[in-house]
């Protein structure tokens, strides 16, 4: 089944740029290329982030991962996680003055979300 | 620990949520120059092991076990991880320094760590308990064998940074991470893998973790293996640089590479200028070689010998690991004893190529060199396309990985994805400009001046540390599910732990499985329905043809069975034979240079048998000839007084005499005789009488006045070994 194009092997007609190469150029080329292919898949995770990222956030703040998990789950309901998972926690524990852990512990029993929303300026 | 001891399993899973690794990041070998060993000279060897088990042949050379430079892995997972453990110790003690656990399957899907221990399928369900359990485990290991050892899993799915923060924090030294591997075989969003990728990969920069990316399933999965040769390169080189950027050091940085064919297609004519195009483009990344997996079939031979020749190609070029897969993968998930013949087949391949490259060098003009520069103007030209198509994503929609055309061609039978398809699809969030992590490796923008940090802040400063900084803070789960777990499962088995019970295992605690190996005078179908019957006959449950060799057409098949044997044997009603107590060759024949030993011998009675005892004194049988034992054979049915005789008039330190026929107890009778006689004729004291043959009970043997018996399986080294300590008790008295 072919579902994409076909084609006959152009090899030779193809690489005719390439032939006069030197072995050392032709890596620079291929480094180079690579270079271009990856740079927008980098810059993107750059400015993006997923449940999964968050959720590491939160492992690493003391966060089990039942918790970790819960707690993306209701940041999403939210519509908080441009401003991360992690910063919601640490915002709430700065409201509320609990430690970090007691204030995930709060939002996950769904205590604190509207001062949290309130703070970012995020309409529910 | 002491070697004679198995691992408690128990002890291990003790006081798992205090366990703290003793280190984090890979470690390699220790390569020793010039290492000299029983004379000698290894160029490409390491630091040698406290505790090993040397290859067979060692036996001829002081029992040395020398160990290459390359790391050696080892994929253990069989669903178990409590069984895993006690292979990982074969393993280690084989060689592999390198452990790497294989998920279970569906894990890549989970959105979410595992906790607890649950069974798992094709492998394990990595959980941080599991994790502990298997790393503490390999402290208590590496200490015993004396070398450290790496411990690998992947960090891949819908979980990927969960996973690398985990592994962070256990001090996990190796992972698989390559988001190419997500979308193409997972079929997970490429958005997200991508996002993902980045934070796993800032994560385990972290942590020093090894990383090995997933290029390699290529060539397992496209239709013409060989042919991903340029794609595999590209593939290679999205993940390197990506990682690279992500903020992985290149030296940690491992490209999983695998010979993409085998024979019978002309093997190292493909896969050479392959893996040395490859090398040259990465000479900044380490190389794992793999090993082909995509021809495997039943034969454990066959698979074993493409994987000599994948190393072949390891010494030709370069591998800073070397991996191994059982030759069984490809019919079952990995029994116990297939590590270990993986991990020998490694040692002993690269040891016995040591110093390969001080011989012999790649050509510098011709085919290889041509091949070469060709594989690279292909991937050059691959990239060039992609970019053109309109960059990565682009590609994957378009089919152009693992299409099985050789690029440019194109065979239209690429795998496909959408970028607004897959697991995980809609997922991936934008950050606003007062986004915001308070943790440490965390990659991407991270607005922390809003809380006053200045760029270069950790911004975990502002929660008095991450996990990371302080491990009091990582929550521990034990178990989940109370039904399926580590403690169900042993009590399960418990009969057979540290009892007198024992049953056959290739992966599980008494799992009851053994093979048996049949040859039958038919064709193949009749052979199997044939073999089915007679592992039936013989009381095996479960019957399953594992492998099936036509030796002819109508004159043979070969057939290997599994099954079952569900019984116990009980350890303590064993008989068991006494041990030799045997002095090596080198003792052996230093003591007859400083003292000439001769011995007379015959077969005694009525008895003309002369196999037995030619074996034990000839020296083209190993018998004691190659010694320098001088041997004076008096042939069969000799009479015991000519025996006695030949001895006084040689003055023979030791008189060998063989008898096979036993009826009416004759031999033990002649055993009396030659006794007696040596008594009367005053040189009793001063001579060895050793009987042999195959009806020969040591003991009785005692009894009839000879200093010792012999039966069957009997070696000249065990008759030259008792020669020597004799001589010299009887020097001591």
């Amino acid at each position: 089944m072919n579902k994409h194009k076909t084609r006959e092997d152009d090899f030779l007609s193809r690489r005719q740029h390439l032939a006069n190469l030197t072995d050392e150029e032709l890596k620079q080329r291929f480094w180079d290329l690579a270079d271009k292919t990856t740079q927008p898949l980098i810059d993107l995770a750059l400015t993006h982030t997923s449940p999964a990222i968050e959720r590491s956030v939160l492992l690493r703040m003391g966060f089990s991962s039942l918790e970790a998990a819960g707690l993306v789950k209701k940041v999403i309901a939210n519509n908080l996680m441009g401003k991360g998972a992690g910063h919601v926690v640490y915002r709430y524990s700065k409201i509320s003055g609990l430690e970090i852990r007691e204030a995930g512990l709060k939002l996950l029993e769904d205590i604190g979300w509207q001062e949290v929303k309130n703070s970012f300026g995020v309409q529910s | 620990m002491n070697i004679n001891d198995k691992l408690d399993i128990r002890e291990i899973l003790k006081d798992l949520d205090k366990y703290e690794p003793r280190r984090r990041g890979w470690a390699w070998r220790k390569p020793v120059k010039e290492l000299e060993m029983a004379g000698n000279i290894y160029l490409d060897a390491s630091e040698p092991l406290k505790n090993s088990i040397p290859l067979p042949a060692a036996k001829y050379f002081d029992n040395i076990d020398p160990q290459p430079v390359q790391s050696i892995t080892s994929e253990i997972a069989s669903g178990r991880f409590e069984d895993d453990i006690r292979r990982m110790r074969m393993a280690a003690w084989h060689g592999a320094d390198h452990l790497m656990v294989i998920r279970t399957a569906g894990q890549s899907h989970f959105d979410g760590l595992i906790e607890g221990t649950p069974q798992g399928v094709g492998g394990v369900p990595i959980s941080r308990k599991q994790v502990r359990a298997q790393r503490k485990a390999l402290d208590i290991i590496e200490d015993e064998i004396g070398r450290p050892i790496n411990y690998h899993s992947y960090v891949s799915g819908v979980a990927g940074p969960d996973i690398a923060v985990m592994f962070a924090e256990e001090g996990v030294n190796g992972a698989h991470q390559d988001p190419q591997y997500n979308v193409l075989y997972r079929n997970i969003n490429m958005v997200r893998s991508f996002v993902d990728a980045a934070e796993s990969k800032k994560i385990m920069a972290w942590a020093d973790i090894l990383q090995i990316d997933g290029a390699h399933n290529a060539n397992a999965t496209a239709m013409v293996a060989w042919k991903v040769m340029p794609e595999l390169m590209v593939q290679h080189a999205i993940n390197s640089l990506f990682s690279v950027k992500a903020g992985i050091k290149k030296e940690n940085i491992a490209l999983s590479t695998v010979p993409p064919t085998a024979s019978p297609a002309p093997d190292l004519k493909i896969n050479l200028p392959y893996a040395k195009a490859l090398r040259d483009f990465f000479d900044e990344y380490k190389m794992r070689a793999q090993m082909n997996t995509k021809y495997m079939e039943s034969s454990t031979r066959e698979a074993t010998v493409t994987h000599v020749l994948n190393m072949v190609i390891s010494k030709l070029t370069s591998a800073d690991i070397q991996s191994t897969i059982t030759p069984d993968e490809g019919r079952n998930v990995p029994w116990h004893m297939y590590n270990v013949e993986a991990c020998d087949t490694a040692k002993q391949s690269l040891i016995g190529m040591d110093g390969l490259l001080e011989m012999v060098e790649l050509k510098q003009s011709g085919y290889l060199p041509d091949k070469v520069r060709e594989l690279k103007e292909r991937a050059v030209l691959f990239f060039e396309e992609l970019l053109q198509t309109g960059g990565y994503f682009k590609a994957v929609e378009e089919g152009f990985f693992i299409d099985s055309g050789i690029y440019p061609e194109r065979n239209g039978d690429g795998i496909s994805r959408q970028i607004d398809g897959g697991v995980g699809v809609n997922t991936v969030y934008e950050r606003d400009p007062d986004y915001f992590a308070p943790v440490t490796a965390h990659f991407g923008y991270n607005n922390i001046s809003q809380y006053g940090l200045k760029q270069g802040d950790n911004p975990s400063i502002l929660i008095n540390g991450s996990t990371f900084e302080d491990r009091s803070k990582i929550i521990f789960i034990d178990e989940l599910d109370e039904t399926d777990n580590v403690d169900i499962r042993m009590k399960e088995n418990e009969k057979y732990r540290n009892t007198n019970l024992i049953r056959p295992e290739v992966e599980w605690l008494a799992d009851g499985t053994v093979v048996i190996d049949i040859t039958l005078p038919t064709s193949v179908k009749y052979a199997e329905a044939a073999s089915l019957e007679i592992a039936k006959k013989m009381n095996l449950s479960e019957p399953e043809v594992i492998h099936k060799e036509l030796l002819h057409p109508a004159e043979a098949t070969r057939i290997q069975v599994k099954g079952k044997f569900n019984f116990d044997i009980d350890m303590s009603k064993l008989v068991l034979p006494e041990e030799p107590d045997l002095l090596s060759d080198t003792d052996i024949r230093e003591y007859v240079d400083n003292h000439p030993v001769t011995i007379v011998a015959g077969t005694v009675g009525e008895d003309e048998h002369s196999v037995g005892l030619r074996e034990i004194i000839d020296i083209k049988h190993g018998g004691i000839e190659k010694y320098g034992i001088k041997c004076i054979y008096l042939g069969t049915s000799v009479p015991i007084s000519k025996l006695i005789d030949a001895a006084i008039e040689a003055d023979a330190d030791a008189i060998l005499m063989s008898t096979i026929i036993s009826h009416d107890d004759i031999h033990y009778k002649n055993m009396k005789k030659t006794h007696d006689l040596a008594v009367e004729k005053g040189i009793r004291d001063k001579i060895i009488i050793i009987a042999g043959g195959t009806q020969v009970t040591p003991e009785l043997a005692r009894k009839q006045g000879v200093d010792a018996g012999f039966g069957r399986g009997t070696k000249g080294h065990h008759v030259a070994s008792f020669i020597v300590k004799q001589k010299e008790k009887m020097n001591d008295n």
